[in-house]
């Protein structure tokens, strides 16, 4: 099995390859940040800093203890989560605006942490050995995008989805319908700094290489990019948003040096002519149906009991 | 045993005194309003009993319990729901979640029960929430409307999906903040009927409203409250010729010449 994935993998175009792995990994991080902005309405501007938490977690125990690395990146989603709990905790109950400037100033703490341990090597940064798997990292990527994937869209359709949905809407209602608001905001952060971690495990062994400036404010931005984009809440935009964001760089390669202009200006048209973002307040199931299908919206089939 | 019990409550904003040492029951399954001019605390009472604000001084018994201290989500478990003066609906939501996410504390799935979307118990929960939350829909002639986006529906409408949402809740006191604010007589008259339907279905109605007609076609009892400060309580007739309500309304002089 794992062979004939490696063979796949070796016979198709690793520029092609590296693209698409990319963008897997981007979808991971832009629906955790999703998960957090899009659906509970935080807006977190240091998504990238629990991306290096995992991101160093993972090297660093495939360097010391070489665990398998689905054990690995379990470890590093979850020291990301808890990182993102102790932070998440004290500026949780802040805010709007407050909020994400805490966020942006926790981001670079821990950027300067890691820019001065000796344990991810200062700024140097760490080469990552390869991971310790027979699946080629193309497939590992994208089996744990559709995980992903699948399980943001559960936790969105949810009762757990719902409340934090109506913390976006109106927190003070929320909390007189019985919504515990500052624990599902944390749980909420603790799930989407998860993923992050995730997200950071499977780019170091992707790229092999990591310095703690990969993941500086930029990076969050580029992910938060991503987010709006594609339309804040949205499983599906968030995936379209993250795979423009990734493709199109490369594809305007060939401007060489005014490839960030157009990259800019692509940005500056998109919230102009669609500023929910390119599926924002679009029923993504309504609209694949009507498109394949024709068919039109079904009602819910639920049997309303006489009264 | 009175229902709900304001003993001496007392809220301070710095140095101005919105509640001042107010005593008030509800009793179990009456409809008692809570009338006065303008800034004279109604709403404020409102949200010292849902626990957005804790009283300064004396304390709330809700069934006998304090609940002076506790959180807004403690007291919507305890069987307090409320609307609001001004619409707080989740706009960008369906009517249908609207209501669900009223029937929040009736379910208990959390993360894990999302992980198990397809699992029978926790299939059966989101069906059991979501018949509940048609139920409370049909109750105030919402059901048609489910599908539609909450910030899409008519004025009158979001009132009433504000007291369908209040239901879900399943309370046992529900508040009601100016229901038949902004509402024309038609809406007001299926609204009394709405109201007393609800009462008739067991749930206790405290509401502040400043239409008097509404109020006193609707009220069983009536709290006054001036400043602060509670200055006349009793049935309708009573209230209609005390003279310290006219005079809160109207003024000095209107007592004589009336």
């Amino acid at each position: 099995m794992a062979e004939v994935l490696q063979s796949i993998s070796n016979s198709i175009d690793p520029y092609i390859l590296q693209i698409f792995v990319n963008i897997g990994i981007a979808i991971i991080l832009a629906l955790g940040l999703n998960l957090i902005t899009g659906v509970t309405g935080q807006l977190d501007l240091g998504h990238a800093a629990y991306m290096s938490v995992g991101a160093f977690t993972a090297a660093i125990i495939t360097i010391n203890l070489n665990l398998p690395f689905s054990i690995n990146l379990l470890i590093a989603g979850t020291i990301a989560a808890l990182v993102g709990l102790a932070i998440g905790f004290p500026i949780l109950r802040l805010t709007g605006d407050y909020f994400a400037i805490a966020t942006l100033g926790f981001a670079e703490i821990l950027k300067v942490v890691f820019l001065n341990l000796d344990i991810t090597n200062r700024a140097l940064g760490l080469s990552v050995p390869p991971a310790n798997t027979t699946i080629p990292m193309p497939f590992y990527v994208w089996m744990i995008t559709i995980l992903v994937i699948v399980g943001v869209t559960f936790i969105q359709n949810s009762r757990f989805g719902r409340a934090l949905k109506a913390i976006r809407e109106d927190e003070i209602a929320a909390e007189t319908m019985g919504i515990n608001s500052t624990r599902y905001k944390n749980q909420a952060f603790a799930i989407g700094c998860f993923l992050a971690g995730i997200g950071g495990g499977l780019y170091a062994h992707f790229i092999a290489y990591i310095n703690p400036s990969d993941f500086a404010f930029m990076k969050s931005i580029d992910i938060l990019n991503m987010v709006v984009l594609g339309g804040l809440g949205s499983i599906p935009g968030a995936i379209v948003g993250a795979s423009v964001l990734t493709v199109a760089p490369e594809f305007l390669r060939f401007m060489s040096e005014y490839r960030m202009l157009v990259y800019g200006a692509l940005l500056v048209f998109l919230m102009v002519f669609r500023p929910n973002g390119l599926l924002g307040g679009v029923d993504f199931r309504k609209m694949v149906l009507r498109i394949f299908f024709g068919k039109k919206e079904k009602k819910p089939n639920v049997t309303i009991k006489a009264r | 045993m009175s229902l709900l019990k304001l003993d001496n409550v007392t809220i301070r904003f710095g140095g101005l005194i919105a509640v001042d040492k107010v005593n008030l029951t509800v009793e179990q399954g009456e409809i008692l309003s809570l009338i006065g001019p303008n800034g004279a605390g109604k709403s404020t009472i409102f949200n010292l009993i849902t626990g957005i604000y804790s009283p300064t001084e004396g304390n709330i018994y809700f069934e006998d319990r304090s609940i002076g201290s506790k959180k807004p989500y403690h007291l919507a478990a305890a069987g307090i729901a409320r609307t609001f003066q001004t619409i707080h609906l989740f706009n960008n939501l369906t009517v249908l979640d609207n209501v669900l996410i009223g029937a929040h504390t009736r379910g208990k799935w959390n993360v894990t029960g999302a992980l198990l979307k397809f699992t029978p118990w926790v299939r059966g929960e989101e069906r059991e929430l979501t018949e509940w939350a048609y139920d409370c829909l049909e109750r105030v002639n919402l059901a048609d409307k489910a599908d539609e986006l909450a910030m899409n529906l008519s004025y009158g409408a979001q009132r009433r999906l504000e007291i369908a949402r209040g239901l879900a809740v399943r309370p046992k006191l529900l508040l009601l903040d100016e229901p038949a604010a902004g509402m024309n007589p038609q809406e007001k008259a299926t609204l009394l009927k709405m109201v007393k339907a609800i009462r008739d279905s067991g749930v206790t109605i405290f509401l502040v409203e400043h239409d008097m007609k509404f109020v006193m076609s609707i009220s069983e009892r009536i709290s006054v409250l001036d400043y602060g400060v509670k200055i006349a309580e009793g049935p309708p007739e009573a209230i209609r010729s005390n003279p310290k309500v006219i005079e809160a309304y109207l003024g000095k002089g209107a007592v004589n010449s009336a």
